[in-house]
């Protein structure tokens, strides 16, 4: 009965917040009524969502969080030295296949994203059976090294919160 | 006056990784390296202006957050225009190195020339 009246929870929550957010007030009224859209807009559109994302272990989300934000401050730094002292042609950009150990199409997602939102690489494709994922990288000396703290770094955690 | 110094200090942060990544942006002459100047701006360059704006709404007393789902739906589609035209300049071949090529016999999913005969993928 629940599981039919509220079929996607952290929908429901994340459309709450969102409204009370665009409001930009807080007060019981807008939460009731941001509650309400959270409730029926789900149901309504649940013929469009069959399955509901797995999220195994939400509570790692703001630990991923934090360290995604202080990587972008980090990497920003870094990348934008590299942008400014360094000459087109002393450059070392390189492709890098990552294989993927995570399967879910949202996981991978997130993954790719990340990559894409820490400066100095850039997630262009997966491949065909998505095993793999291709990321260009500004200026590398080791693809190897940047490919293994990639993994270790963003891969295991994603794969903690979705498997 | 300490929320003034603050709100200043989170400016001209902004304005300087948004300059360096419109800088970046002109000086970088390959295609694919050029892609990676204005992922600064959009992040900590933007991030940091919404962050002055959040600390001028508190200072002057009423708060706002408004600026936490400007820099939500930043963060969630900047890399999708970024993965879009990566995608388009390795279609293009506007590449200076083409990507690598799979031991397991995969190809890049916009290389696979079967895929674009098939109807779309609905499963996924």
């Amino acid at each position: 009965m629940i599981q039919r009246l509220v079929p996607h929870p952290f929908l429901t929550a994340l459309l709450t917040a969102v409204w009370m957010l665009l409001e930009n007030t807080l007060s019981w009224g807008v939460f009731v009524f941001a509650l309400i859209l959270g409730l029926v807009i789900p149901f309504l559109t649940r013929m469009w969502w069959p399955n509901r994302p797995k999220l195994s272990r939400p509570f790692k989300v703001p630990e991923y969080l934090v360290i995604l934000i202080w990587d972008i401050i980090v990497a920003n730094v870094s990348v934008a030295i590299t942008v400014v002292f360094k000459r087109n042609a002393d450059m070392k950009p390189a492709w890098i296949a990552i294989p993927l150990d995570i399967r879910s199409p949202e996981a991978i997602t997130c993954l790719a994203s990340t990559i894409t939102l820490t400066p100095g690489t850039v997630s262009a494709d997966v491949s065909s059976e998505g095993a793999y994922l291709l990321v260009h990288c500004l200026d590398t000396d080791d693809a190897d090294a940047v490919r293994d703290e990639i993994k270790s770094r963003y891969e295991r955690r994603l794969k903690e919160i979705f498997e | 006056m300490i929320w003034d110094i603050l709100i200043a200090v989170a400016l001209v942060i902004g304005a300087v990784f948004t300059l360096v990544g419109s800088y970046g942006l002109v000086k970088i002459d390959r295609p694919m390296s050029r892609l990676h100047a204005p992922t600064k701006a959009s992040t900590l360059g933007v991030g940091s202006l919404l962050l002055a704006s959040i600390l001028d709404a508190y200072s002057s007393g009423d708060g706002s957050l408004h600026e936490i789902l400007v820099m939500a739906f930043l963060f969630v589609t900047a890399p999708i225009s970024a993965h879009f035209m990566a995608k388009a300049h390795i279609h293009r071949g506007t590449v200076a190195a083409a990507p690598p090529t799979l031991e397991s016999g995969e190809t890049w999913a916009c290389l696979d020339k079967d895929r674009e005969e098939q109807p779309a993928d609905t499963s996924a």
